[in-house]
């Protein structure tokens, strides 16, 4: 199955999809796949692992801090590839990676490899639409698919351009603002999830940046077909490791459990 | 795709195959509204009207084109001429960028105006223009910078703006940029960037260097009223470039024009501590634009270093990537010693303290003005004043003297 299969059934089990993030590298090399592990048995439909960039734009200062740390462990490319490998066959693994990392390694062989590795989709979120070229040709190509970022000050006209290049699912930014903690759902944010669903040309839709808490992710639920958690994450991982990260995570999949009519399709 | 020799984009937002709009999707709209309100305001009456008589009544344009007659007999070689752009308002040509764009936020109904800044002249320049528009102003700055460049600091608290420190990463002006953005990401209904050089996404590399292109415009009137023709070659230093392609840009395509931007050199390339990304980054993409970026083999950015804050960036607009691919204008460096050197030299030989940025630039006029020799014309842009140096480069001077 390509990665455009794998996202669309993460996205069929009837429930609201729980994608958490972690920061390859962190906390160690090899703690960030205790950290993927734990995740996996909490339940996790899809893993997004962050292949750290010294200049994450779009993050806020918790996962600035862990791809920081995780590019002093030598967390490189080739070893995201491999802990993406060591999940992939378990769990659909999504990777969040920036721009230039593609770019220095050659977009065609970054896409083989990641094909390879089992890579599923891309969130590229310094590569807009506008920019895409070639690339959701050549990743459609290699069966990796393509997830874009929406946001609450994309037009119509652009969420329409969005939903017809988005072959994984719709990553839809919760708030004009980087990835953290907040301490409820914006305001906004489900009208806005109806806003991108109307034009998602039937992907998935999933909601990030800045769901921090299972009453939030469940709120959520009430519109969004996924939801991602990042940056709680990372800091439970930094404050109690990975197993503390997992009993939690099992937590908010306990909130998003209940069976949802008409969810995923 | 093509390009004219004028620089013109062909392509929206592209300089040849640099440049474009590398931004996280929520500062898109931003972009579009940037892009249309300088597109209506650019050719309007009123808005030139009030860009002028700002550029003449408060920075205090037109800046002299000087020359520079000591070292013209030192050197042996050509005239030597400095476009005095260290006379402008707040001391350096930052204001005619600073100036210009607040006058678009200002049209465009922004309240907030962030900015980042290395050496602080972009601060300074910024919370100048803030203050006069009655904006409320924030700058980030990194942590490094901020010790380093500790006048500028001061400046721009005293016109009211608020300096944000930026701990993270290199602590210097890649990480301010950053900073900025995520600012910008974060309140960009109400805010307008105002980006300090010919970086960042489409379409702030252009409107920079066209708001900068003033000085070249009046080295092509000074020249001809002072020697009767263009010059034989324009020298500037090469940061990010915004100093360089202002003086550039009317020359661009002239083949009678050398045109020779100067990179920080820093300790040497062969040391990798440097800020030449023109000659010594690959293609890659940062800070929203596609252009010759400082990084390593995984794409990881690397910190540029330099004695000047003000040229450690590890990219460089797009457009000088697309004239240095194109023939069109010459890059080179110069060390951090030789930038020392220069300094000491300009001080004392024509009474004039430059920025150390400035200074890397007069290190390679010399070499410029011994080759095109007697009777031809060099002028280098004298980007900015040394005050805000003074201390570092003391530092640095009793170092080299073992004092």
């Amino acid at each position: 199955m390509d990665g455009s299969g794998k996202i669309r059934e993460a996205f069929r089990k009837g429930r609201t999809a729980l994608i958490p993030y972690l920061t390859a590298g962190f906390p160690t090399l090899e703690g960030a796949r205790e950290v993927g592990e734990a995740y996996v048995e909490a339940g996790a439909d899809i893993v997004e692992i962050g292949v750290p960039f010294s200049d994450p734009l779009a993050d806020g200062p918790v996962i600035q801090g862990t791809t920081a740390r995780a590019i002093e462990e030598g967390a490189n490319l080739d070893y995201c590839l491999d802990l993406a490998r060591g999940l992939s066959s378990r769990v659909p693994v999504v990777f969040l990676i920036y721009y230039n990392v593609i770019f220095a390694r050659g977009v065609g062989r970054f896409l083989e490899e990641a094909a390879d590795a089992g890579v599923a989709g891309l969130v590229v979120p310094d590569l807009p639409v506008d920019e895409f070229g070639d690339f959701g040709r050549l990743a459609a190509e290699r069966g990796v698919a393509v997830c874009p970022l929406a946001a609450p000050t994309s037009t119509d006209e652009r969420l329409e351009k969005i939903g017809r290049v988005a072959t994984g699912f719709v990553y839809c930014v919760s708030v004009a603002g980087v990835t953290g903690e907040r301490e409820r759902l914006p305001e906004g944010a489900l009208a806005l999830l109806r806003r991108v669903k109307a034009k998602s040309g039937g992907a998935p839709v999933a909601l990030g940046f800045g769901i921090s808490s299972a009453e939030a992710a469940a709120e959520a639920a009430s519109e969004a077909d996924g939801v991602i958690i990042g940056s709680r994450l990372m800091r439970l991982v930094e404050e109690g490791g990975a197993r503390v990260a997992g009993e939690w995570l099992r937590g908010v999949r306990e909130a998003l459990a209940p069976e949802r009519a008409g969810a995923g399709d | 795709m093509q390009q004219k020799a004028g620089g013109e984009e062909v392509r929206a937002g592209y300089f040849g195959p640099y440049g474009g709009r590398y931004v996280p999707e929520t500062l898109i709209h931003a972009l579009e509204e940037l892009e249309e309100a300088y597109e209506r305001y650019r050719t309007d009456p009123e808005f030139v009207e009030e860009l002028d008589s700002l550029s003449r009544d408060f920075v205090g344009r037109p800046t002299p084109l000087m020359f520079a007659a000591r070292l013209t007999r030192a050197w042996g070689g050509a005239n030597v001429w400095f476009k005095r752009e260290d006379l402008a308002h707040t001391g350096a040509h930052k204001i005619n960028n600073a100036l210009g764009q607040i006058l678009l936020a200002d049209r465009m109904g922004k309240r907030r105006i962030i900015a980042e800044t290395g050496a602080g002249q972009h601060g300074v320049a910024t919370a100048t223009v803030a203050a006069m528009y009655g904006k409320e102003c924030v700058v980030y700055m990194g942590e490094k910078d901020t010790v380093r460049q500790r006048l500028n600091v001061v400046r721009m608290e005293l016109l009211g703006a608020k300096v944000a420190p930026v701990g993270s990463g290199s602590k210097t002006l890649k990480d301010a940029v950053n900073e900025a953005i995520r600012d910008w990401v974060t309140n960009v209904e109400d805010t307008h960037y105002i980006i300090g050089s010919v970086v960042g996404p489409a379409p702030y590399p252009r409107i920079v260097r066209d708001f900068q292109a003033v000085i070249g415009r009046e080295i092509e009137v000074q020249s001809r009223e002072r020697f009767g023709s263009d010059p034989d070659a324009i020298v500037a230093c090469v940061g990010a470039g915004s100093n360089a392609i202002g003086a550039f840009y009317p020359f661009i395509g002239r083949e009678n024009v050398r045109l020779i931007g100067v990179e920080a050199g820093g300790r040497g390339l062969a040391s990798g501590e440097h800020g030449a990304s023109l000659a010594e980054g690959r293609l890659g993409v940062l800070h929203g634009a596609k252009s010759y970026v400082l990084q390593t083999g995984d794409g990881q950015v690397r910190e540029a270093h330099s004695v000047s804050a003000g040229l450690d960036y590890p990219a460089t607009g797009p457009e000088h990537a697309y004239l240095k691919d194109e023939g069109l204008a010459e890059y080179v460096s110069a060390t951090d010693e030789e930038a020392l050197a220069a300094f000491e030299l300009c001080s004392r030989a024509e009474g004039i303290i430059p920025a150390l940025e400035t200074a890397h630039a007069i290190h390679y006029a010399e070499k410029v003005a011994k080759e095109l020799g007697p009777g031809k014309n060099l002028v280098v842009n004298l980007s900015g004043r040394g005050d805000k140096d003074v201390e570092e480069a003391a530092k640095a001077l009793a170092e080299r003297d073992g004092r």
